[in-house]
């Protein structure tokens, strides 16, 4: 049987195209962009080209993006930044507890010196507006908030939140895009974003790159030292090869018939779920509120990580609680702040669609799903 | 061959008419040891002494045969003939390396010479004086001193019959018993701190072991079995040749946790996985099996727990961590670099199938009345015969 891989959350398939414009930077156009000589020269043009696309793309400037080595750098490099240029201007920075650990964790680690607030989410993962209101004073430098969250899918009120950030001076509003991109309309400029970072490798591009968009005139400071690279934010050899495939992954992003069919797929794999598998619940917002890609569902009595093994017997591939901690036993952060039930939190599956995923395939789920659930639910 | 190295071994030179049996299979382990490094080394032995000739640095070989049991010491020598001046100068060279490597003014230093060749034109006493006294000559002034007692450099001088040797390093090996020696055993090694730990004080007394892992996927995950792979390649830089077996438990667990009360189900599994163990092992040669059992750590651990889980066993279970405390593992496994394989987190099958109430003071009658309906003779041979063996 063919794989089914429905753990795009967690990174996707690269698209063949990608993989030629990789290899051809690699073989072709090999030369270090800094390079004088025509050669630097070809490879230069080639980040130029990937520049000026991803701006398209997000409809902002080309001088306003920043290559990095992924989301997490990208998402280090907009708090940290920030941090070091605008303490003068006050030592309140808030985030969300439902953010990915490239955020939360940089949050903690600055505890210490600074006056750090946690905005609480409501079941389906949404922060509270007023909440952020109260936390928000003169003394606020940074606003962290996720555009999509990559448990739920939960997708923020961004406009809304940037309404109340913009009323304060010397305030950024940080957006980790990363689940974003090529899911929903998001366009950092019109959405009153400041930083936003995205990442290649889960818009079927490479692994190993991602970006920084910082509105013009915004005063970052960089954290590695290094050659000029990046405007001397992001110091470092450009990683030609991710940036090129980066920009081929931008150019078949998928179109809104192919949101629209992610959804209807999501429609019937999480309806079809609930109806037939006993004991199963939707965590997060309801279908259509929250991104086209996510769906994560609880299964009582079961584990997910059996779950997951038992369904990779048969080459269906999910995953539980984000991937990047589900190798972690502690609990995940996202799931509590949503206040699921206690003996569900390591019950739950992540299922992550693209839009290379088809019916068949989702009829597929479904059938193996309730297979191995009566199964597993004999033995355990 | 660039590099001469004197071998100590000490419990082996003691087990009489068998020493040779003990010897031979110590020059083989170094013999295998050393290829790993991708060299063809000359091994040998005279009188209560192995000594490796090889190409390879100093460095590598002292790290290399240091994962050797049997070995208790190893020391970089220099060859000499017998003949009181080349001694001198050898030893000279070496005391002019010694200087050179050290801050400390005068380098306090003592000849200790070993003289098996009772022909030797000097006697003990006489080469230790001509030595010390021509290093003393030939060196800075300042530079050595003498102290018998409290010294930091220790010269030893050992006149054989067909040669001289002389060294000044003697750097600590294991100890323990060449593995090989003391037959083979199996190991039911699982992903956890303890087994890797046991299996490494069997084979620190000679034993060759097979370590034995149960598969339960879906319960189990893959990442579960890369861990053990993992661990047992560390175990195998211990042991010459290890055949790693992965039985797949699956469907024996499936049917312990149909047909067995729920509160027993660890002890019974525990057994069923003793029986398996056993026989692969037998099939093996082997002739007992190595457990990181310690009394009372966990429910399946209580003497009562181990009475009935040793009661399916024909060979013995061998637990050399019985009396140790977890700190104590602990530390034995940071030292023999296990531990950080084993604290990788990755779910093992004793962590899924834990009862909410274990039993910890089990009776026999109760095992045996929940083994009633189990049938698993069959799902047994089938799990033997379809074990995968990893050579590692």
């Amino acid at each position: 049987m063919a794989e089914i891989y429905l753990d795009n959350a967690a990174t996707t398939k690269a698209f063949p195209e990608v993989a030629t414009a990789v290899q051809e930077a690699l073989t072709t156009n090999y030369a270090n962009p800094s390079s004088l000589h025509q050669k630097g020269l070809a490879a230069e043009k080639i980040v130029k080209k990937a520049r000026k696309k991803l701006a398209q793309q997000l409809k902002v400037k080309a001088d306003e993006i920043y290559f990095t080595s992924g989301g997490t750098e990208a998402n280090n490099l907009a708090i940290k930044g920030t941090v070091k240029s605008l303490s003068n201007y006050g030592n309140r920075i808030i985030t969300t507890k439902i953010e990915h650990p490239s955020v939360l964790n940089v949050y903690k680690s600055l505890e210490a010196d600074w006056d750090v607030k946690y905005l609480d989410v409501n079941q389906n993962g949404k922060i509270d507006l007023e909440q952020l209101q109260e936390y928000l004073n003169n003394d606020t430098i940074l606003v962290s908030i996720m555009a999509v969250n990559n448990e739920l899918g939960t997708i923020q009120p961004l406009n809304k939140i940037s309404k109340l950030t913009k009323e304060y001076q010397n305030l950024y509003l940080h957006v980790d895009g990363i689940q974003a991109l090529g899911k929903i309309d998001f366009f950092p400029e019109r959405l009153g974003i400041d930083i936003c970072s995205v990442s290649a490798h889960k818009i079927h591009g490479p692994k190993g790159v991602g970006a920084l968009y910082a509105a013009e005139d915004t005063r970052l400071k960089n954290i590695f030292c290094g050659s000029g690279q990046e405007e001397g934010l992001r110091p470092g050899t450009e990683n030609v090869p991710g940036i090129a495939g980066f920009a081929k992954a931008i150019d078949l992003l998928a179109s809104k018939e192919e949101i629209e069919q992610m959804y209807q797929l999501k429609e019937t794999l999480v309806n079809r779920i609930l109806t037939e598998i006993e004991g199963s619940t939707l965590n997060g917002p309801a279908i259509r509120d929250g991104a086209p890609h996510i769906a994560n569902i609880s299964f009582a009595g079961i584990r997910g990580e059996i779950l997951v093994h038992s369904l990779a017997e048969d080459d269906i591939y999910v995953s539980t609680g984000a991937a990047c901690s589900s190798r972690r036993k502690d609990s995940n952060h996202i799931l509590e702040a949503i206040g699921i039930a206690d003996d569900l939190i390591d019950k739950t599956i992540r299922f992550s669609l693209s839009t290379t995923n088809t019916e068949a395939e989702i009829e597929t789920v479904i059938t193996k799903l309730k297979e191995k659930i009566t199964m597993l639910r004999k033995i355990i | 061959m660039d590099n001469l190295f004197l071998i100590r071994y000490g419990e082996i030179g003691i087990k009489g008419n068998n020493r040779y049996k003990f010897e031979d299979k110590l020059i083989e382990n170094i013999e295998e040891s050393l290829k790993e490094l991708g060299a063809k080394p000359i091994v040998y032995k005279t009188f209560g002494r192995i000594f490796v000739e090889t190409d390879l640095a100093t460095e590598d070989v002292l790290k290399k045969l240091g994962d050797v049991f049997g070995i208790v010491g190893i020391c970089p020598a220099q060859k000499a003939a017998l003949d009181v001046e080349n001694i001198k100068e050898e030893a000279l060279k070496l005391v002019e390396e010694e200087l050179e490597a050290t801050a400390k003014e005068p380098l306090l230093f003592r000849i200790t010479t070993n003289r098996s060749n009772k022909s030797f034109t000097l006697d003990t006493m006489e080469l230790n004086r001509e030595l010390g006294a021509y290093l003393l000559e030939n060196t800075p002034d300042g530079a050595l001193g003498v102290d018998l007692e409290d010294f930091d450099l220790e010269l030893t001088a050992e006149i054989r019959d067909q040669q001289a040797y002389i060294y000044s390093q003697d750097k600590q090996g294991l100890g323990g018993l060449p593995v090989g020696t003391s037959d083979k055993a199996g190991l039911m090694l699982s992903g956890g701190i303890d087994s890797p730990v046991a299996g490494w004080l069997a084979m620190k007394r000679g034993v060759e072991i097979t370590p034995i892992y149960f598969h339960t996927p879906p319960f189990t995950s893959e990442r579960a079995k890369e861990k053990v792979i993992d661990l047992a390649e560390q175990l195998a830089r211990y042991q010459p040749e290890l055949k790693l077996h992965v039985v797949n438990f699956t469907a024996v667990q499936t049917a312990i946790n149909e047909h067995c009360h729920a509160d027993l189900i660890t002890l019974v599994m525990r057994r069923q996985m003793i029986k398996i163990a056993q026989r692969i092992t037998k099939n093996r040669g082997g002739k007992a099996l190595v457990s990181g059992e310690s009394i009372a750590q966990v429910a399946s651990q209580t003497l009562d727990s181990l009475q009935v889980t040793n009661q399916i066993a024909e060979l013995p279970i061998l637990r050399p961590l019985i009396a140790f405390d977890k700190e104590e593992i602990i530390n034995k496994a940071r030292e023999i670099g296990t531990y950080k394989l084993s604290t990788k987190p990755a779910q093992d099958c004793c962590t899924v199938f834990v009862p909410d109430t274990p039993e910890t003071h089990p009776e026999m009658e109760q095992i045996t009345a929940s083994e009633e309906n189990l049938e698993v003779e069959e799902l047994i041979t089938e799990a033997i015969e379809n074990a995968e063996i990893i050579e590692l």
